[in-house]
């Protein structure tokens, strides 16, 4: 059993700016935001800043983690954002299903299998329009996504009427702010779904295939990969997951919102997995991608707590994403060396 | 037999006009009124920014890139233009000029980071997006309103087309940056050069056409396109909002895209997107004069158009494949 991570390990080493850039943020907090780390156990349950970050997270993770895989294919999903919301409208409607017509009454209790399933499986399909577009029909990932992101939205109000479906359901609500082993649910299923998504690309050889399909579509295909068919699961599986980030929103503010619920979160998916040093087409890490968006999550928690104006976050997310992705960028670091090595034979 | 063929790569534009047509027709059988001079005008004031931005957006997606960053851009410039006149005084005009050079300035930076540094277009622009509306807020957070004696008189200011109709500043800049579109695509070597990228950038690079500057220039002229449909916006609303626009990039892209421009690059046309706009226009007068009908539908109209476009320009990239 190996303790220390090897340091020569490439993958290790991929992971190393992402992990900087999260310690220097928490080192910030450590010196200038009094009780940051500081976790303490009421009734039972966990609380504290270092857990609110990563509830809070836990949304745009579930994205990134099925945003990771798109990447890795070479792809995007731009509409895991508008998934997110259909997922949310989905729910509610089942739940109360004549609530848009005017009727305040609840009716008979919906079983949490269908609140749950529905949606999902709903979700799915959207995973599937998206895969179909981009493996079969060949267009584009990022023209393929966009329509579902444009039109992804009008059906979630649609659904709800241009409503937001306000709902009590306990059993579901558990799953946006119940408590597990004494952990916000959100994040122990976050992180029962890396921990399933890990097993099922790096224990098998579906990793590998994704990762072959992103570097060389064609030469792929000719070593027998199937890559149309892998394309089409890997965009199932986002919807899944934006389906799923959906429904924990959807529980957590116990309403459905069509036009705000996941609005924007594809940005936020795309800059995590990006911050986490996967490659777009090739490479791909989960972990970094949990790591980017944690780094966007305690930037934003920390630019809070200092009470500067949350909109204003949004300066600091574009200077990190750029800082990143030029440190990842091969012809910045080839200049960049080249301008330290001048300087020194200068001198 | 000659006379009835029509060049391939003209077919996604005679597609879009006849979509124009098609509405425009439905709209004048269905609704009075629809079919007069007011509500044809009104589509070129309604739509002025849109359309400005669709210029320069076509320009972008022929060059094989995008740009994410324009809706954040205009709400910057109107924010920002706003700022400068209400609380420092500035004349508008040099507030104007002020933003034009700044949204200039984005413009170039992004370029040069895309050609450059290899990064893909998307991600700086989606950047860009950040960084503008981040910006956007630290000015202000609220609406500021413009209120300025000459400000009012450029909105006051119209070519009388009859009919009690006049043609405003706003629709008279988006009518001017669709010719100059136009003469930039077709006559210039900008224009020529944009093409060979789209179409493959290793050939451009081996014809030895200047591929670094052409870049650097595209994205210029986004930028700066996207700081004047800014100042046309907050003509049109007269304030500066920086939640304004949100999204509005993604309205953009449909624009040029149903206007028959290749998402892939290298083939499209400026008066295509212009047509593009008018449409989005068109179904959103179609849907206020219909009226009982709700908001989203423009999304799922749009939605469902995009659709049908991108698969006409596949299945026309798939047939000119399998002919060469």
């Amino acid at each position: 059993m190996k303790i220390l991570p090897d340091i020569q390990n490439p993958n290790f080493q991929r992971l190393l700016w992402p992990l900087a850039a999260l310690a220097g943020i928490l080192l910030f907090n450590l010196f200038f935001t009094p009780g940051f780390f500081e976790i303490e156990i009421k009734d039972g349950h966990f609380f504290g800043s270092l857990i609110d970050i990563i509830n809070r997270a836990a949304p745009v993770m579930l994205l990134a983690i099925g945003m990771t895989l798109v990447f890795a294919t070479g792809g995007i999903d731009l509409s895991v954002g508008a998934v997110m919301a259909i997922s949310g409208a989905v729910a509610a409607t089942v739940i109360r299903p004549d609530y848009v017509k005017g009727v305040l009454e609840y009716g008979e209790i919906q079983p949490l299998y269908l609140v749950i399933g529905i949606p999902l499986a709903l979700s799915v399909l959207c995973g599937l329009w998206n895969g179909i577009l981009v493996a079969f029909v060949g267009i584009q990932p990022i023209i393929a996504t966009l329509i579902l992101m444009v039109a992804g939205r009008g059906i979630a109000q649609l659904i709800t009427q241009g409503q937001i479906v306000v709902f009590i359901h306990e059993p579901f609500q558990y799953i946006g702010s119940g408590f597990f082993l004494g952990f916000p649910f959100p994040i122990v299923m976050v992180v029962l779904i890396f921990i399933l998504t890990y097993l099922l690309t790096r224990k098998t050889g579906l990793g590998l295939f994704i990762e072959a399909i992103g570097a060389n579509a064609v030469a792929s295909r000719f070593m027998g990969v199937r890559e149309k068919q892998i394309k089409l699961a890997v965009y199932m599986f986002s919807g899944l997951c934006a389906g799923i980030a959906g429904l924990v929103v959807c529980a957590d503010i116990k309403a459905a919102d069509a036009n705000n619920a996941g609005l924007f979160l594809e940005l936020d998916a795309i800059a995590a997995v990006i911050i986490g040093g996967t490659l777009w087409g090739g490479r791909f890490t989960l972990l970094g991608s949990i790591i980017g968006t944690l780094i966007i999550q305690s930037l934003t928690t920390t630019i809070l707590t200092r009470g500067i104006a949350p909109e204003v976050t949004l300066v600091f997310k574009a200077v990190v994403i750029i800082a990143v992705a030029l440190i990842q960028s091969e012809k910045f670091r080839n200049v960049f060396s080249v301008m330290v090595a001048s300087r020194r034979t200068k001198a | 037999m000659k006379l009835l063929q029509i060049k391939r790569k003209n077919i996604p534009f005679l597609a879009t006009i006849s979509v124009f047509f098609l509405i425009y027709l439905a709209g004048s059988l269905m609704y009075d009124n629809f079919f007069s001079l007011r509500v044809f005008v009104n589509l070129f004031i309604d739509n002025a920014f849109i359309g400005v931005l669709a210029v320069s957006m076509t320009f972008v997606i022929i060059s094989g890139g995008i740009d994410l960053s324009v809706g954040s851009v205009v709400a910057l410039v109107g924010v920002l233009s706003a700022k400068l006149m209400q609380d420092y005084g500035v004349h508008p005009m040099l507030a104007f000029a002020l933003c034009l050079a700044l949204g200039a300035l984005i413009g170039s930076v992004m370029g040069a980071l895309i050609h450059f540094f290899e990064l893909p277009p998307f991600l700086v622009t989606l950047v860009g997006m950040f960084l503008a509306r981040g910006l956007a807020f630290l000015i202000s957070l609220n609406s500021i309103p413009i209120k300025h004696p000459f400000v009012d008189k450029i909105i006051d200011f119209g070519i009388p087309l009859g009919f009690r109709t006049w043609l405003p500043v706003i629709a008279i800049i988006f009518l001017v940056i669709v010719m100059v579109g136009i003469y930039l695509q077709q006559f210039t070597r900008f224009g020529r050069n944009t093409y060979a990228i789209g179409s493959s950038e290793q050939s451009a690079i081996l014809m030895g056409l200047p591929i670094g500057r052409t870049k650097v220039l595209i994205y210029t002229f986004s930028g700066t396109m996207s700081a004047l449909a800014g100042i046309v916006y907050s003509l049109y609303t007269c304030s500066g909002y920086p939640l304004a626009c949100v999204g509005l990039e993604l309205d953009v892209i449909a624009a040029v895209v149903i206007g028959g421009t290749l998402l892939t690059g290298g083939a499209g046309l400026v008066q295509g997107s212009l047509i593009g706009v008018l449409i989005l226009g068109l179904i959103q007068t179609f849907i206020t004069f219909q009226g009982t009908l709700s908001s989203w539908w423009t999304k799922i109209v749009i939605g469902v158009l995009l659709f049908c476009f991108i698969l006409i320009q596949r299945y026309l990239s798939l047939a000119g494949n399998r002919e060469s």
